[in-house]
Parts: C-alpha cells; sequence; structure tokens
C-alpha cells in the first residue's frame, strides 16, 4: 500500500490515521515511516508559516524535522511542549529502518504503527494551538496572556 | 539531592487538586509513605500555587502565591517541600528560578510579602521535590524490591508523565545530570519504581506529550482527541494500564476516555492509575485504603483479576 504525501496539517493527521489502520498488513514500512517524518515536517511548516516566518531547510542533527522544531519554538517556549514528539518521530523512523536492516519485519511494522500515532499527537497538538489561539497560548508553561506592562504588578 | 535521610520526613504541599478530583492520589500518596516508614508534614496554612489561571494573568502574582507555601516550609524549619501535582511542582520550581534571576520577581514577592506580613522567600532555602523523587530517592528500587507483598508481575504498564514533569528544563537543574538523574527527556522514575514493584514497563513513545488538560474548557473535542490517541498508543503498545502521577493529567486521561466514546464512539479499555496505587497494593495494602474507588476509570475487576487490592 502505498500513500499521498500530505499538503498540509489535516493531510498529515489523515495519514497518520491511514498509516496506523494498515501499519500491521501490507505497507511498506520504510517508505511509509519517511513519509511519516516527512508530515511531520509539514505540520511544522504550518505553524511557522502561521507566524509570518519562512520554513526553514536547514537541518539539526541531520533531521529538517528537528530544525523546524527549533525554529517553531524560538521566542515561544510552549512550542518546547512537542519537542520530544518531534524527536519521537525521528527515532521510531530510525528503528523501523533498523529493524528491516535486522530482518524484522513485525518489529518495523510495530513501530511504523507507534510513529504514526506519534505524528497524529503533533498534528493534534499544533492544529490545537493554531485553532484556540491563533499563534496565543493555551499551554500551561507558556507566556503569559498579557504583556509585561499591562499586568497588575507594575 | 541529598541522603536519603534527609527525605525521610519532609513537607508536604499538597496542592489544591489533591483536595479534589485528585484526593484518591492524595489518599495513596500519604498512605505509601506511611507503609515505607516515610513521614509528611503538611505546610501550615498553605495557598494556592497560582496553578495555570493565575500564571496566565500575571506570572508574577504566581511566584509571590509560590514563594509564600516555600516561606512556609522554610519557617517549619523544613528545607524539603514534596508537590506530587506536576502544577504544583512546577510552580514552585519555577518560584525558586525566577526569584534566582529574575529582579522584578524579586521585587514583586518582597512588595507583597511585606503587605501579607511576612518575609519575603529568598531562593536556595527549600528545595522542591516531586512524588517520585521523594519516593525513589529516600527509599530506593532495592528497598522497594524487598518490601513488596503482592507483586505487580504480569501488569503491562504505560507510564504517562505529561508535559510539566520536565519542562521547561531550565528550571530543573538536578535532572539530565547522567546516571541516577532524571531525564527530561525520556523520564524514567516512575518506570524504575513500578518496576521495583514487579510491573512491566512498555514502550510508550507519548510519555511526556500533552494531554490538552488546559484546552479542557475551552476545547474539549481537542482535549479528548489528544487524550483518545495518547490511551489508543499506550494500548498499541500493549499497556494495561497507563500510570500517572498528575491530577490533571489522571483526571483528563479518565473524562476524556469516557468522552470518546460517548461522543466519538470509540471505547478503550486501558485502566488508569495513580502510581502511587499501584505501589500501594504492591505494598500490601488495600484497594480501598489507596482510593481506587474514587477514581473514575473503574478498576476493580482488573485488579482482583491480577490478584491485587
Amino acid at each position: 500500500m502505498t500513500f499521498q504525501a500530505p499538503l498540509d496539517l489535516d493531510g498529515a493527521i489523515a495519514l497518520a490515521d491511514a498509516v496506523a489502520a494498515s501499519a500491521a498488513s501490507d505497507t511498506a514500512p520504510l517508505e511509509a515511516a519517511k513519509q511519516l517524518l516527512g508530515a511531520g515536517e509539514v505540520v511544522l511548516e504550518a505553524w511557522v508559516e502561521a507566524a509570518g516566518g519562512v520554513p526553514t531547510d536547514d537541518e539539526v542533527e541531520g533531521y529538517r524535522l528537528l530544525a523546524l522544531h527549533r525554529q517553531g519554538a524560538k521566542g515561544n517556549p510552549s512550542f518546547n511542549a512537542c519537542r520530544e514528539t518531534c524527536r519521537e518521530l525521528v527515532y521510531l523512523r530510525n528503528v523501523v529502518e533498523m529493524s528491516l536492516s535486522e530482518g524484522d519485519l513485525a518489529q518495523a511494522r510495530h513501530h511504523l504503527m507507534l510513529e504514526a500515532h506519534v505524528l497524529r499527537h503533533l498534528g493534534l497538538f499544533v492544529g490545537g494551538k493554531l485553532h484556540e489561539s491563533g499563534l496565543g497560548d493555551f499551554c500551561c508553561s507558556s507566556r503569559p496572556l498579557h504583556s509585561a506592562d499591562s499586568t497588575i504588578t507594575n | 539531592m541529598d541522603g536519603s535521610n534527609d527525605l525521610k520526613k519532609v513537607a508536604y504541599y499538597p496542592g489544591c487538586a489533591l483536595e479534589g478530583t485528585g484526593h484518591a492520589y492524595n489518599r495513596s500518596t500519604k498512605a505509601v509513605g506511611k507503609s515505607l516508614g516515610l513521614e509528611l508534614v503538611e505546610l501550615e496554612n498553605w495557598n494556592c500555587c497560582g496553578a495555570m489561571e493565575v500564571k496566565n494573568v500575571d506570572p508574577k502574582i504566581q511566584t509571590y502565591l509560590s514563594a509564600r507555601n516555600l516561606s512556609i516550609a522554610e519557617d517549619m524549619g523544613f528545607d524539603k517541600v514534596m508537590a506530587p501535582c506536576n502544577g504544583c511542582y512546577h510552580n514552585l520550581k519555577k518560584a525558586e528560578y525566577d526569584l534566582a534571576n529574575d529582579p522584578k520577581s524579586v521585587e514583586v514577592n518582597e512588595r507583597i510579602s511585606a503587605k501579607a506580613g511576612h518575609d519575603a522567600y529568598k531562593p536556595g532555602k527549600v528545595e522542591t521535590i516531586h512524588a517520585l523523587d521523594w519516593i525513589k530517592k529516600a527509599v530506593g528500587e532495592e528497598e522497594l524490591a524487598k518490601r513488596v507483598q503482592n507483586s505487580l508481575k504480569g501488569i503491562k504498564v504505560a507510564n504517562y508523565y505529561g508535559c510539566m514533569y520536565t519542562r521547561p528544563r531550565h528550571i530543573f537543574p538536578e535532572k539530565d545530570k547522567g546516571p541516577g538523574s532524571e531525564s527530561t527527556a525520556k523520564p524514567h522514575f516512575m518506570d524504575d519504581i513500578l518496576a521495583a514493584a514487579g510491573a512491566e514497563n512498555v514502550e510508550f513513545p507519548l510519555k511526556t506529550a500533552c494531554c490538552g488538560g488546559a484546552h479542557s474548557l475551552s476545547d474539549s473535542d481537542m482535549s479528548t482527541k489528544l487524550v483518545l490517541n495518547i490511551i489508543e498508543t499506550a494500548e498499541a503498545c500493549g499497556a494495561e494500564v497507563i500510570a500517572t502521577e498528575c491530577p490533571t493529567c489522571h483526571t483528563g486521561l479518565e473524562m476524556h476516555q469516557v468522552r470518546a466514546e460517548k461522543v466519538l464512539g470509540r471505547k478503550t479499555n486501558v485502566k488508569i492509575l495513580y502510581f502511587t496505587q499501584l505501589l500501594g497494593m504492591a505494598l500490601g495494602l488495600s484497594a480501598s485504603k489507596v482510593g481506587v474507588q474514587e477514581n473514575l476509570s473503574d478498576s476493580r475487576a482488573f485488579l482482583k483479576e491480577k490478584g491485587l487490592g
């Protein structure tokens, strides 16, 4: 089974759903794992673009996804709430490849399914942040809603 | 952290949630402590830590509110305060950091403390620890394993830490210090404790993922989707139980598990239990002693089947 590369955040979530549903069957695991990682980039591109930025083509530790996360979190510490999610996506994609290189198709498919779940979380999390506040904050660790000069302690 | 003896008796800051929806966490934390020969002394006249509501209105007020609790611990003669709630733990840690690094926070804290008629808290006097730190450092896995009466053997657990236990990294200077310390990228203290009690921890890639807790009122559907994905991921990992260490995460998981079935028609079966409940039952405490009947997620039949409670 092959999948269409997603064009936007909703498409990324749809891809996650499709891969999660079929990971145990006839999916080519490495190809799908790479697509999931690429879909993670689409999700973060949406975040960066919504903030008026141009998504970077740089890489961090060999992955554009991690560079995009760093770009998206700059000046917005609450975005670090998905830092480990991004790293898990990279990790699981690598485990899929490693499992295949060891001839363990079952492990590859299991980790592909987990990668799909992690991508779904990233899509929901970023989608929620975009939807909820138009780049404001809902996260507990986020910036205050009001600027420093409008607070009652000044 | 210093030696384990310093942790045998610590100040206890339950926070508001543990008096309400998280009461089972309060009950089980105290019961586990007692069972392990540890002592908790509740802060006298403690106040809300500022939670997320006050912080979002004015973070300096939140710093003061948390600093006042630290000040009470110091006045009571403690140099450590244990906060089992991730939100409280985070806020007390953040207050400590801000008072050490932000002159404006210091100024506001001093001003409000003077108005309130008490000395302003000075950073470095009281260390905030989590219930996980407390049990792991005061007792340790080896001793825990010796005290287990009802092993959790055969129970597959996904350990869920939530997003505030490790973030932001700079307010947790004791973490990421190599072997023996907690990791902000892949926390493991709950895994270690429950493994000592016999549990089989599963690989779980969303252990620090956001549960959408702060979204619960403004966008319940988003929270439900985030939680459902966390629960389905745990099940895909083979977990029978999600162990929690935060009342907000725990309640969110329980509520949205029910809501996912009602609204989205997606039924899941994984049980949601505080790590202190699992540990308590492993130590020989009954299910009611650790407040299992107070959970929304009904796990009594499951626990009975596993020979616990």
